[in-house]
């Protein structure tokens, strides 16, 4: 690929349909993944984080419309690809694992038949039975699964919360190739498993230079995972910066309100979480959406959004408080 | 091991609900005002020829001890005699079940078949011009008695475009094939007549239709719902994001669990129907064992009314066994979990 970057998401806006009106959930977001790189994408639950993601496998649903942006990855646009382009993407390129993963999975079909027809998919493997078979049971041993050949024969309702989000975990795994999308994949497990899963997702990411783009609430696992990260406010990208410079220098007064709720171990002083909720997407509030939440907001912040612009070596910030 | 514990206790389940069903229609039956001997023999018929009736049906015994001679004649095969025909109820029932039973076959097959693939289209593509079509047809077809259907096609198919038959069981210039089954479809075959076949199955198309129009409906909109709710679920777009072609995730992962509320309207309309073919038999002069119910409680038939009741009232319990065994099979979540 001529492009240095392996997904180039530029002003993406979505909005959904609803009853009411439409709910304008991105507002313009900027996204970039370069080739073997590790990504976080943090943010509370409810910001875009998802919707975002959804857009580059196009599985919005229905009522939702994307008005304006572009999705490049490897140097082809995703909006406007053909179904059959589409189809390979899907899988074979891009695998990704779904944060809830008891609605990820088919409630009536056994997990050894969602796996496998995932891998036949994928196109990584020759599509006989037992190579396929060999390769799903691989998967589920690699996710620390015990007896992945009773796995297989259960049905999802019949495995405990931990179990099924290593089975997505496994399925994505095994077919990730060029960029693998974890929408917080740690969320249901137990510490001592989270450990484990997060090792296998590095090593694999390593292993096969695969990019990796993670879903966290975590600021922590971001900060083990990740080489940067993006932080996201009501849909759209508030600053990006490498990992070591976030959590050191954080520019944007959300940042700061976030690594200032992760309670210290030294105990010191009170954690601080961020007043006030994110916006109603029906009718956000003019300028940055972060304004009314916001300690140093200024008059212009209620007229204009602020540009995302870069104020120091690679450290972007979406804030009229840092000027170039 | 499961499964056998299952079928044992459901059928233990289904003999209760048949005897139960039985006592109630008996007393029913014989609660009802009007006098079942007088009106079998006619005003004018001679007051000790009446009585001389009462005593033949042991009407004049309490209701129990009549409740009792009856069931030793059924448990004999014998339902008694009707009053009307003044043939055994069981021979009349072996001439005219067969007769509705292949035509609810065939009107099964129409609604199961046209129900599922109405629903499936429409809810893949909602908010089409072929969604809306199938939304309106599906809303008349359950609003419209199955009577009016039955007179709509008749005016279409036989007068204004008379393609199909539209009376009775076959063509009257044909032989009847000999009674084998009482299916004179699969009678005709077994007999290598193949015309008469044809005829058979032709005559059969137009009443089943309209028999099926408003199941087909339903199950129509009842598939489309419960499709378009799975349609939304994320194991959907789990599965799209998994590279798995559109095609595979309708037919396979979200049909499956859709046809669950499906399965089960559509069998107890295909129950109801063996009841509800009444006016369309009517209008069709389809000799089916419907119109020789109706027949029966107009006539206050006794022996009649009690058999057909049981009748219609087994293939509820063999429709409900069925469904049963089908939503099991599609639903692992009863089947592994005992139906909790």
């Amino acid at each position: 690929m001529s492009t240095p970057s392996i997904l180039n998401i530029q002003d993406l806006h979505v909005w959904f349909r609803v009853y009411g009106g439409v709910m304008k959930v991105l507002d313009g977001v900027d996204f970039e993944v370069n080739h073997g790189e590790k990504v976080g994408l943090v943010g509370e639950s409810g910001c875009g984080k998802t919707t975002t993601m959804k857009s580059i496998l196009r599985i919005l649903p229905r009522q939702a419309i994307i008005p304006k942006g572009k999705i490049i990855f490897q140097g082809h646009e995703v909006l406007t690809m053909k179904w059959r382009e589409l189809q390979e993407l899907r899988g074979q390129k891009i695998s990704m694992i779904f944060q809830d993963p008891t609605a990820a999975l088919n409630p009536v079909f056994t997990i050894g038949e969602q796996i496998k027809d995932t891998i036949k998919y994928s196109g990584i493997a020759e599509k006989d039975t037992e190579t396929i078979k060999n390769i799903a049971i691989k998967a589920l041993r690699d996710c620390a699964m015990p007896d992945p050949e009773r796995i297989m024969k259960n049905y999802p309702f019949q495995l405990s919360g931990g179990m099924r989000q290593r089975v997505c975990i496994a399925m994505a795994l095994a077919t990730a190739s060029n960029l693998l999308i974890a929408d917080e994949p740690t969320t249901n497990l137990d510490v001592t498993i989270q450990d484990q899963v997060l090792n296998l997702i590095r090593t694999l990411v390593q292993e096969k230079g695969t990019s990796l783009i993670l879903i966290t609430h975590s600021l922590g696992v971001a900060r083990e995972m990740t080489d940067r990260i993006y932080v996201m406010y009501a849909g759209r990208i508030v600053e990006m910066a490498s990992t070591q410079e976030i959590f050191e220098k954080p520019y944007h007064p959300y940042t700061r309100g976030l690594l200032n709720s992760i309670p210290k171990l030294t105990g010191e002083g009170m954690m601080v979480g961020i007043p006030g909720h994110l916006p109603n997407y029906l009718n956000p509030p003019s300028g940055c959406r972060f304004h009314p939440r916001c300690d140093d907001a200024m008059p212009e912040c209620r007229i204009k959004k602020p540009p995302f612009i870069e104020v120091n070596n690679g450290h972007k910030v979406a804030c009229f408080l840092y000027k170039g | 091991m499961k499964s056998r514990h299952f079928i044992i206790h459901r059928l233990a389940w289904s003999v209760f609900v048949l005897v139960g069903l039985s006592i109630l229609i008996f007393f029913i039956a014989r609660v009802i005002p009007g006098d079942p001997a007088r009106m079998a023999l006619g005003p004018r018929a001679p007051q000790w020829a009446v009585d001389n009736l009462v005593k033949e049906l042991h009407l004049n015994e309490p209701i129990y001890v009549q409740y009792w001679l009856w069931l030793k004649g059924v448990l004999h095969g014998d339902f008694g005699t009707s009053l009307v025909t003044r043939r055994p109820v069981s021979a009349d029932i072996k001439e005219f079940f067969p007769a509705t039973l292949e035509l609810i076959v065939v009107a099964a097959i129409i609604e199961t078949v046209g129900g599922i693939l109405l629903g499936a289209l429409s809810a893949r593509y909602s908010g089409s011009w072929f969604d809306s079509l199938v939304r309106l047809i599906a809303y008349l077809g359950v609003v419209t008695p199955a009577f009016v259907w039955a007179i709509i096609f008749m005016l279409i198919f036989g007068y204004v475009w008379p393609i199909l038959p539209i009376l009775g069981r076959i063509d009257s210039n044909l032989t009847v094939p000999p009674t084998v089954t009482g299916l004179m479809t699969i009678d005709s075959l077994l007999a290598g007549d193949f015309e008469a076949f044809k005829s058979a199955f032709l005559h059969l198309l137009l009443p089943a239709l309209a028999l099926a129009m408003g199941g087909m409906s339903q199950a129509a909109r009842i598939t489309r719902a419960s499709m378009s709710e799975n349609l939304s679920r994320d194991y959907v777009g789990s599965e799209m994001a998994a590279g798995i072609p559109m095609k595979l995730i309708i037919l396979k992962y979200v049909l499956r669990p859709s046809l669950i509320p499906t399965v089960t309207i559509i069998a107890l309309d295909i129950a109801a129907m063996l009841g509800n073919a009444f006016l369309v038999e009517l209008v069709f002069n389809y000799p089916g064992i419907s119109r020789y119910g109706i027949n029966a409680m107009l006539t206050k038939d006794l022996n009649a009314i009690v058999a057909v009741i049981m009748v219609i009232g087994l293939a509820f319990v063999v429709m409900n066994f069925i469904v049963d065994l089908i939503v099991a099979y599609l639903d692992p979540r009863i089947r592994l979990q005992g139906g909790k």
